[in-house]
């Protein structure tokens, strides 16, 4: 027996309102019902960061989290990064530069990851962004280009480059 | 999807001890960092789930007015890490819970989950065994508190009584007062990994910080279950710090673990590594207490 809610939340900054099918993860219904595809289905158990989302300003493997727990919740994905004529955030455009992105499967769960780290307006030491980091995998580039990316953006909003 | 046989939502701590009569082999799901997944792989597929996640009143830390530090069953490991009050009085389980996963597991796990579950791993577990942590359960007769210890019965069993849920964890003055602790995770990766063992030490000095007046041992992954190594802990009560005393202590731990053999790590490399962390932590949270004794640890003085 289907069982369906209505749930209601702010998703990149616009009110929201869906019937959900409670046995719905947060991965679902970001990317069927909100086409937000920025949102990856990767190991789909909370291990490696590729369906991590920002809700109410922390970090959430949404893969392990029930599409009904989104009720009153502000969700942001990669897509709010966006600007009004399509350009790209600074932490964006530090990934290209600093070649942090090769197959690009994991980038939107780093640079979700890297917003909160940013947004927290803290200097992290490099160790300490290894830490923050850890729960998103990367198979590709061996972290380093990741963590001078975010590392640099880190610099340049603090305006200590 | 999750193959979810149904989904009863709580809206307060009464409804979902109602839930729970009504339902009986509905699980709890408290953040689903272990529920969700096992329901993934298949070993809880099908099953009802009673989630209380928006049950809000059961978040946060709170110091209570006769000196009782409070954690509500649903706060998450981050928010603990971060409380004020853990950090002020019982530091050592803030940094203990920053160790579990990683930063989006310690955003949605929950320390009622950790210890719900029964793990004898949970990492949050072996330090709230060694402050004598107590478990406080509502249910449709009332408030039940029942301390650590008793609540885990065996691997992966705690005493919830079928319309209870755990509501919080108390750590009473007299348990953290003048107390300094320390956390060890031996495991393989520094992240997302499940301690192979984990052992969490506190000790209360005398005034003059001569003599371990209390000392309390905990480990996870030396038995079934979180335990206490109490025969160790004997040994070290009322005795003046030297460097020979915390090795005797170290030593005597052997007595009261009871690791196994498992594909994680065998039984010899978990007694060497449960002398080494108590060893290890000893000297920790005794430095935390008296700074001077890691001088004098260096320096062979003592």
């Amino acid at each position: 027996m289907a069982q369906y809610k209505l749930v209601k939340c702010t998703i990149n900054g616009k009110e929201t309102e869906t019937m959900i099918d409670v046995r719905a993860s947060l991965t679902d219904m970001l990317r069927n019902d909100y086409c937000l595809t920025s949102v990856k289905k990767g190991c789909e158990v909370g291990e490696c960061g590729a369906c991590n989302v920002i809700i109410d300003g922390e970090c959430f493997n949404s893969c392990i989290y029930l599409a009904v727990w989104a009720d009153g919740k502000n969700i942001r994905t990669l897509e709010s990064l966006l600007g009004p004529n399509g350009e790209l955030a600074d932490i964006q455009q530090a990934f290209i530069d600093e070649a942090a992105v090769q197959c690009g499967f994991c980038t939107p769960g780093f640079i979700m990851t890297a917003v909160q780290i940013l947004e927290s307006g803290r200097r992290y030491t490099r160790e300490e962004l290894r830490k923050q980091l850890s729960g998103n995998l990367c198979r590709c580039t061996g972290y380093e280009n990741i963590l001078n990316a975010v590392e640099k953006t880190m610099l340049q909003r603090l305006g200590q480059q | 999807m999750y193959d979810i046989k149904e989904l009863f939502e709580a809206v307060s701590i009464r409804h979902a001890a109602e839930l729970r009569v009504e339902h009986p082999e509905a699980l709890i799901l408290a953040g689903g960092s272990d529920i969700l997944i096992q329901m993934r792989e298949g070993k809880l597929a099908g099953k009802e789930l009673i989630s209380i996640y928006m049950l809000d009143e059961l978040r946060g830390v709170a110091l209570e007015e006769d000196g009782t530090i409070r954690i509500g069953s649903l706060t998450s490991f981050s928010h603990i890490t971060q409380s004020p009050v853990i950090q002020q009085y019982i530091n050592v389980l803030g940094e203990a819970v920053d160790m579990i996963g990683g930063p989006q597991i310690r955003n949605i796990g929950t320390i009622g989950g950790n210890t719900c579950n029964g793990v004898t791993s949970a990492d949050s577990a072996s330090t709230l065994f060694a402050w004598d942590a107590i478990i406080e359960l509502t249910g449709s007769e009332g408030k039940r508190l029942v301390p650590i210890k008793e609540f885990y019965l065996k691997a992966g069993v705690v005493d919830i009584r079928p319309s209870e849920l755990q509501t919080g964890i108390l750590i009473r003055k007299e348990s953290h007062e003048g107390y300094q602790g320390h956390y060890i995770k031996y495991a393989m990766r520094n992240a997302m990994d499940i301690a192979t063992s984990g052992c969490s030490v506190n000790v209360k000095l005398s005034g003059d910080k001569r003599v371990i007046e209390d000392v309390r041992i905990a480990y996870g992954v030396q038995g079934p279950t979180p335990l206490r190594a109490v025969r160790a802990e004997s040994i070290g009560r009322n005795q003046e710090i030297s460097e020979a005393l915390l090795r005797r202590i170290s030593e005597a731990v052997l007595e009261d673990i009871r690791p196994r053999d498992s594909w994680r790590a065998s039984k010899a490399l978990r007694q060497h590594i449960a002398v080494e962390m108590a060893y290890r932590g000893l000297s920790e949270a005794i430095k935390l207490s008296c700074p001077e004794f890691a001088e004098q640890q260096k320096g062979g003085a003592i």
